[in-house]
């Protein structure tokens, strides 16, 4: 994977009538992992969301956004439907893709959720629909993570699996932008930290 | 068209796994229509006049039953931030959902009203003419509905500003359906509200999801 990194100049976010973050510059490039951090309300999913394209740049100029195939946003909500089982709603996603005939078995059985990939997501733990969440980076691989508050819900096996999941993301390639309050496992490699002050 | 045709099927599947979702309108529609004969006088000639109207009416209220709910869980589970995001025009998303839950709530309304026209005491032309004017004019009761759905998805108090909101956007479906019927049931020439009924049809159905999509991209912001 070869691709165009992201470089973000002047870049300011608002929320509501106010800016949360302002003349911010940085560049994400392939193989990187870039930790954003600060503390509660300093902008850190209101710029994520800005640099995945949910919503307009207050000010500032975004190059090499990747588009909507090439990235996976992984917001606070799973986008589970809790009538559907994880195996349906992974389908789903796939489908909407344009991948219907790809098989979730193997992205499910990563993510430790064999055994509930009939259940209905309703009747799963907060933890194993943030895994089933995160089955879809698996299921449909793209280059470009955006993940917001990815370790919330998770368990200790939880963390770590996902401490592996980005540091094979990033060994083969691919670029992921995570926010978070903690700091993430030391297990990923070629973190780079980004910290938000309001 | 392989992600409408994605959202279709979910829609479909959501549907079959929560029949109770869909029963209730037809229902509601069913006693509305069934009841109002009881409330006038057995045999009243006036049954027939009321006709068009109530079964119209009915067919309103029912779509307006759950349309509030058609994007209120797809923003609870995060399903509309990926749907926006998704590589497909939002626009042809939202009008695969309401394609979806126009077959799901809608069609049954028109499949039973020949069985409800009868029972109200419509002639055969006046019966057939109502079963067409749904036919026709059920999208627009579903498209209009489901734009104001998005328009007051994020809103607190939603159940009260919806109808408020569309109740004016469906009048014309209703003065044209109900008219067509009339015309048809006093041997006048009924094409014309028919043809009106298909040209909304037609504007809400092409426009609205455009609309729709801009009002729930501002719902996420």
């Amino acid at each position: 994977m070869s691709l165009p990194s992201l470089q973000v100049r002047n870049l300011a976010v608002a929320r509501g009538d106010r800016n949360v973050v302002e003349a911010l510059d940085f560049s994400v490039a392939a193989g990187e992992i870039l930790h954003i951090r600060g503390r509660n309300g300093a902008g850190k999913t209101s710029l994520l969301e800005v640099l995945c394209g949910l919503r307009q740049p207050a000010a500032g100029s975004l190059e090499g956004q990747p588009d909507a195939e090439h990235r996976h946003w992984l917001g606070h909500k799973n986008a589970l439907n809790p009538t559907l089982s994880p195996d349906e709603n992974l389908r789903f996603w796939c489908a909407l893709g344009g991948h219907a005939d790809v098989d979730v078995g193997p992205a499910l059985l990563r993510v430790g959720l064999k055994a509930q990939r009939h259940r209905p997501c309703g009747s799963l733990s907060t933890g194993q629909r943030r895994r089933a969440a995160l089955a879809r980076l698996l299921a449909l691989p793209r280059p470009w993570w955006f993940l917001d508050e990815p370790l919330a819900g998770l368990d200790h096996a939880g963390i770590e699996l996902l401490a592996e999941l980005l540091d094979a993301h990033g060994r083969s390639g691919g670029a992921a932008l995570v926010t978070s309050h903690q700091p993430l496992p030391a297990a990923v490699a070629g973190v780079r930290s980004l910290e938000l002050r309001a | 068209m392989s992600a409408a045709a994605a959202v279709f099927r979910r829609e479909l599947l959501l549907a079959a796994r929560r029949p109770a979702e869909w029963a209730q309108p037809l229902v509601f529609y069913a006693i509305v229509a069934l009841l109002f004969p009881l409330g006038i006088e057995a045999h009243d000639p006036a049954l027939k006049v009321f006709a068009p109207a109530v079964v119209w009416v009915g067919a309103l209220l029912a779509a307006l039953l759950g349309v509030e709910r058609i994007f209120r869980g797809d923003l609870d589970d995060g399903t509309l931030e990926q749907l926006l995001l998704a590589d497909a025009p939002a626009p042809l998303l939202v009008a695969a959902k309401l394609a979806a839950h126009w077959l799901i709530t809608a069609l049954p309304l028109v499949v039973a009203a020949p069985v409800l026209g009868i029972a109200l005491g419509l002639e055969p032309l006046a019966v057939k003419v109502l079963t067409l004017s749904l036919l026709l004019g059920t999208p627009t009761l579903m498209f209009t509905g489901g734009f104001a759905a998005a328009l007051t998805v994020g809103a607190q108090r939603a159940g009260i500003l919806l109808p408020i909101l569309v109740l004016p956007l469906m009048t014309p479906a209703v003065i044209f359906g109900g008219g067509a019927v009339r015309a048809a049931a006093a041997g006048l020439p009924f094409d014309a509200p028919l043809y009106f009924l298909g040209a909304l049809t037609a504007l809400t159905v092409t426009l609205l999801p455009f609309a729709a999509a801009g009002a729930l991209r501002n719902a996420i912001e």
